[in-house]
C-alpha cells in the first residue's frame, strides 16, 4: 500500500541536476577489508569531541569503546578492528582539518570484543532503555548530519511526535548507498522504523523514496504493505531528500525557521540510522562501518562498499580498482552538498556517505572568481528557503555583515541550488558559508565583549565606583 | 556540480526570439531600417568595446549582451531614423546605460533604453519624421491598412497611437473620420504594422517571442503578464479601449523585453509583480495626460529608478515563519499542527 503524492510533493525551488546514478545503481553492496592501520577521530559527530578511552599500546577488538564522551550530545566510538593502539594523536580528519584520533594497527584477525552481546529483544525494552542502548551502540545520523541518534530521538515532552519518516530520498546526485540498503535489506530497515516509532511513540512510519528509484519503490512496497507501513513515492527534484522540504512535500507541515522537525511532530532518519540500529538491537554491533559509494568518471571500478571506520579514502579507492584517470576533485559526499578533499590519507568516519572523484572537464569551475551578479534571479527561484543568495553572497564578498541576518542567512541549509543554476559561474554557497561563520566568529566575539564589559562594570561597583548614583 | 547555462546562451535565447520578428521588419522596411539596425549594434558593440579597453577589463563582448542591446534599441527606431542618430543612440547605451555605471550586472537602467531617451530627446524632430507611412508588401497593405492610412492622412498623425489620441479625446472628437476607430487597428497592429518602431511591425511575433522566452525560463511570466494585465484593466477603467492600447505602442517589446530585463528588474517573485504593477500604472498615466505617445519607454526607465527600493523591502517568500519566543502565545498557536 503506497502513498503517491507526485502532485503535490514538488519541491517549490530547487534544482534537477543529472542523477548520475548508474554508475553504482546496480551494484550490490559489497564488504571490504580495513586498512592496515585504522585512524578513528575522536570527532565523528555533532556535538562534544569524544575523549580517548584507550592509550598506546592498549589491545582492542572489533566493537571496543575506544573514545566516549560525558556530555549529553555526543556518542562514543568503536574500534572497526582488532590490533593494538600505535597512539592517540591529532590526525587528518575529512571535515575538520587536524584532530585528535586514535591510531590503531589492524591484526587482520577481527575478533569481536566480548562485551559485544546482544541487547535482549527490543519489543520488551522502554524508550529509556532503547534510546541508552542506540547511544551505547554510537550510533549517530547516517545521512551525512551525523547528528547523535540517541538525541534525536529524546524530543522535550510537550513536542508530542506522530510521524516518523524514514528518509531514502537520497536527492544528492551520484549516491546510491541509500538505494541499494532498500533493495538489500528492506526488512531490517522496517525493523529499525519500528524501533524508533516506539522510542518516540510515534503512530505512523512512512519510508519516502523519490521517484527516479522505481525498483526500490516496488521492493520497499511488497515488503511495507505487508508489515502495514506507507511507501511515498516523491517527484525527483534536488533538496527534497532535506528533512524540512521532505516533510513540506510528504505532510504539508512547515518547520518553522530556527526550529526542528519536532516542533511539527514529526522525526526524520535515515534509512542507513535505521539499519544501523536494527543490526545493534539484533547482534549487538555497534557502529563500526557504513555503506559508503564510492563513484565517479576516474574511477575504475564504481562500487557501493560496507566499509570499516577508519579507513583511509586511499584504500577505499584502491579496493575499486584505484583511478583509471587523475581526478580533479575528491569529495566526501555527493556534488552539491559534499566537501573536497585535499588528501586521501583522511579516514572514512561516520558521516561518509560518498567518495565522488571527478576528472578536469567536470570540475571546471572549482576556483572562486570574485562574484558577477547579473542579477538573473536563478538563485531565488531555486533557494528552497526563501532567501536571496545573490545578496547574501554580494553582502558577504564586500563584508557587510550587518545586513546578512536582515536578509536570514541562518535559513540557509548550503543546499547549493543557488550554485548550480548560475550562470556567471559565481561561488555563491561558498560565499555564504564563509559569511555565516565570520557572523558567528562576530557574534561570539561580541558577546565575550559584553562579558568582559559586564564582568569590568561589576569589579567597578564593588570598588564603590558608583558614587553618583542613587 | 554546475548547470551548463551561461550568460551567451541566455542572451541567444532572446535574439532568437527576436529573429524572426527583426526578418519581418526588415522585409516591411527594407534598407532603412536595415541601416538602423546595424548602427545600432555597431554603435553598442564599439560603445562596448571602447569603454571595457579604457577600464583595461576582459574582454566582454562575447557575452552577446552588448549585441543584444544594439538589437533591441534597434528595435524601438523609428525606421527612417538617420543611421548617426542610431549610431549615437548604441554608443550611449552601452557606455552611459551600462559601462558607466561598472557594467553587466551593475547598472541602474536599461540601457537600450537610455539609449533611446537621450536621442529622442536630443533629436525629437528626426524621431516624429522617421515613422513610415505605409509599406509596400502585401500583408501590410489590406483594406484596413488602407483605411487607417487614409484617415490618419486627414488627421495628419505620426503614428497610430498618436491618432488614437485624437479620437478619444473629447475635445478634438468632432469631424474623426471612422477609419481611426480602434477596433479597425487590431488586424494591422497584431499582423503587420508599418506604421510604428522597427519592432511593432507585429503584435503576434512579438507574443510568440516572448512565450518562447517563458516556456524557456529566461524571462518570468509575473512581468509581462502583470504589466499588461494591469495596464488593460486600468485602461478599460477609464473608458479607453484595453485591446487597442495592448496592441499598439511599443508597449509588448517593452513588456517581454525591456521590462524583463534582468539586471533593471526586481529579483523576487513578489517583488515582479509590484514592478509590473508600477508599469501598468505609470504606463497608463502617461498615456492619458502626457504629449507623448509612447509611455512604455519612460515608465520603463522611472520604474527601474524604484527596483532597488523594491528589492530592499519586498524579499522573496520566506519557506516558513520564524520559530516562536517562548512566552509568544499567539505565534505558537499559529504554529502549524
Amino acid at each position: 500500500m503506497g502513498v503517491a503524492l507526485s502532485l503535490f510533493s514538488k519541491v517549490r525551488g530547487g534544482v534537477h541536476p543529472p542523477g548520475y546514478k548508474s554508475f553504482t545503481e546496480d551494484k550490490a553492496i559489497r564488504e571490504i577489508k580495513a586498512s592496515s592501520t585504522i585512524f578513528m577521530p575522536l570527532q565523528q559527530h555533532v556535538g562534544t569531541q569524544c575523549a580517548p578511552r584507550v592509550k598506546k599500546g592498549d589491545e582492542v577488538r572489533v566493537g571496543t569503546v575506544i573514545g566516549d564522551s560525558e556530555a549529553y550530545v555526543s556518542a562514543p566510538i568503536h574500534s572497526s578492528v582488532s590490533g593494538k593502539v600505535i597512539q592517540v594523536a591529532p590526525h587528518v580528519h575529512p571535515t575538520f582539518g587536524d584532530v585528535l584520533s586514535v591510531l590503531i594497527e589492524n591484526d587482520e584477525k577481527y575478533e569481536i570484543d566480548p562485551s559485544v552481546k546482544a541487547p535482549g529483544t527490543w519489543k520488551d525494552m522502554d524508550a529509556g532503555e532503547l534510546r541508552r542502548g542506540i547511544r551505547k551502540a554510537g550510533i549517530v545520523g547516517l545521512g551525512g548530519a551525523a547528528f547523535p541518534t540517541h538525541v534525536k530521538l529524546n524530543p522535550p515532552r510537550e513536542f508530542a511526535i506522530d510521524t516518523v519518516i524514514l528518509n531514502a530520498v537520497e536527492c544528492e546526485p551520484y549516491l546510491t548507498s541509500d538505494y541499494r540498503l532498500l533493495l538489500e535489506q528492506p526488512e531490517s530497515l522496517l525493523e529499525g522504523l519500528r524501533i524508533i516509532m516506539k522510542v518516540v511513540g510515534a503512530a505512523a512510519g512512512i519510508i519516502a523514496i523519490e521517484d527516479n528509484k522505481p525498483e526500490a519503490l516496488k521492493k520497499m512496497r511488497e515488503v511495507a504493505s505487508a508489515n502495514g507501513f506507507q511507501v511515498a513515492s516523491l517527484k525527483t527534484r534536488y533538496p527534497q531528500g532535506a528533512e524540512k522540504i521532505l516533510i513540506r512535500s510528504l505532510l504539508g507541515r512547515r518547520v518553522p525557521e530556527g526550529g526542528l522537525p519536532m516542533h511539527v511532530g514529526v522525526i526524520v532518519n535515515n534509512v542507513g540510522t535505521a539499519h544501523a540500529i536494527a543490526n545493534y538491537f539484533s547482534t549487538g554491533m555497534p557502529l563500526i562501518k557504513r555503506v559508503v559509494t564510492v563513484t565517479g568518471s576516474p574511477v575504475s571500478n564504481p562500487s557501493n562498499l560496507m566499509v570499516p571506520l577508519g579507513t583511509t579514502f586511499e584504500n577505499v579507492i584502491e579496493a575499486c580498482g584505484g583511478f583509471k584517470q587523475e581526478p580533479n576533485k575528491v569529495i566526501m559526499g555527493g556534488p552539491m552538498m559534499g566537501l573536497a578533499q585535499f588528501t586521501l590519507d583522511v579516514p572514512v568516519i561516520k558521516a561518509t556517505s560518498g567518495i565522488l572523484a571527478l576528472s578536469a572537464a567536470e570540475a571546471k569551475y572549482s576556483v572562486p572568481t570574485e562574484p558577477v551578479c547579473i542579477r538573473c534571479a536563478r538563485c531565488v527561484d531555486s533557494c528552497p528557503m526563501g532567501l536571496n543568495p545573490s545578496y547574501l553572497a554580494a553582502y558577504a564578498y564586500h563584508e557587510k555583515w550587518e545586513e546578512l541576518e536582515r536578509l536570514r542567512i541562518d535559513d540557509c541549509m548550503e543546499c547549493g541550488c543557488c550554485t548550480y543554476g548560475c550562470p556567471t559561474k559565481n561561488p555563491i554557497v561558498q560565499l555564504v558559508k564563509m559569511g555565516k561563520v565570520e557572523m558567528a566568529r562576530r557574534k561570539a566575539r561580541d558577546e565575550k565583549t559584553e562579558e568582559e564589559l559586564a564582568s569590568l562594570k561589576d569589579k567597578d561597583k564593588d570598588k564603590g565606583g558608583d558614587r553618583a548614583g542613587v | 556540480m554546475r548547470d551548463a547555462i551561461n550568460t551567451r546562451k541566455i542572451m541567444l535565447h532572446v535574439i532568437f526570439a527576436l529573429t524572426p520578428l527583426t526578418i519581418f521588419s526588415l522585409a516591411i522596411h527594407g534598407l532603412a531600417a536595415f541601416s538602423v539596425l546595424l548602427s545600432c549594434i555597431g554603435g553598442a558593440l564599439l560603445g562596448e568595446f571602447i569603454m571595457v579597453s579604457v577600464r583595461h577589463l576582459p574582454f566582454t563582448l562575447d557575452d552577446f549582451s552588448a549585441l543584444l542591446t544594439g538589437l533591441l534599441l534597434a528595435l524601438t527606431m523609428p525606421p527612417l531614423l538617420p543611421w548617426w542618430i542610431a549610431l549615437v543612440a548604441g554608443l550611449v547605451a552601452t557606455i552611459l546605460g551600462k559601462q558607466m555605471f561598472g557594467g553587466i550586472g551593475h547598472n541602474m537602467f536599461n540601457p537600450a533604453l537610455v539609449g533611446r531617451a537621450v536621442v529622442f530627446v536630443s533629436w525629437p524632430g528626426y524621431f516624429a519624421a522617421g515613422y513610415a507611412k505605409s509599406a509596400a508588401i502585401g500583408l501590410a497593405n489590406t483594406t484596413a491598412h488602407k483605411t487607417i492610412q487614409g484617415a490618419v492622412d486627414v488627421v495628419n498623425g505620426a503614428t497610430p497611437l498618436a491618432a488614437m489620441k485624437i479620437v478619444y479625446d473629447p475635445a478634438g472628437a468632432i469631424g474623426v473620420p471612422q477609419g481611426l476607430h480602434g477596433s479597425n487597428y487590431y488586424g494591422p497592429l497584431f499582423l503587420a504594422n508599418p506604421w510604428g518602431c522597427i519592432g511593432e511591425v507585429s503584435a503576434l511575433l512579438l507574443i510568440l517571442g516572448g512565450i518562447y522566452l517563458i516556456a524557456t525560463r529566461v524571462i518570468d511570466w509575473r512581468i509581462p503578464v502583470g504589466y499588461i494585465a494591469s495596464l488593460a484593466v486600468l485602461t478599460a477603467f477609464t473608458g479607453r479601449d484595453p485591446l487597442f492600447y495592448a496592441l499598439a505602442g511599443g508597449l509588448l517589446i517593452g513588456a517581454f523585453f525591456m521590462a524583463t530585463d534582468y539586471t533593471t528588474s526586481p529579483m523576487s517573485r513578489r517583488g515582479k509583480l509590484v514592478y509590473a504593477f508600477g508599469l501598468g500604472t505609470t504606463t497608463w498615466l502617461l498615456r492619458l495626460s502626457s504629449n507623448y505617445p509612447e509611455g512604455v519607454m519612460f515608465s520603463i526607465l522611472f520604474m527601474n529608478a524604484l527596483v532597488p527600493l523594491i528589492d530592499r523591502y519586498v524579499l522573496p517568500q520566506p519557506f516558513s515563519k520564524p520559530l516562536a519566543a517562548e512566552g509568544d502565545k499567539e505565534a505558537e498557536e499559529a504554529l502549524p499542527a
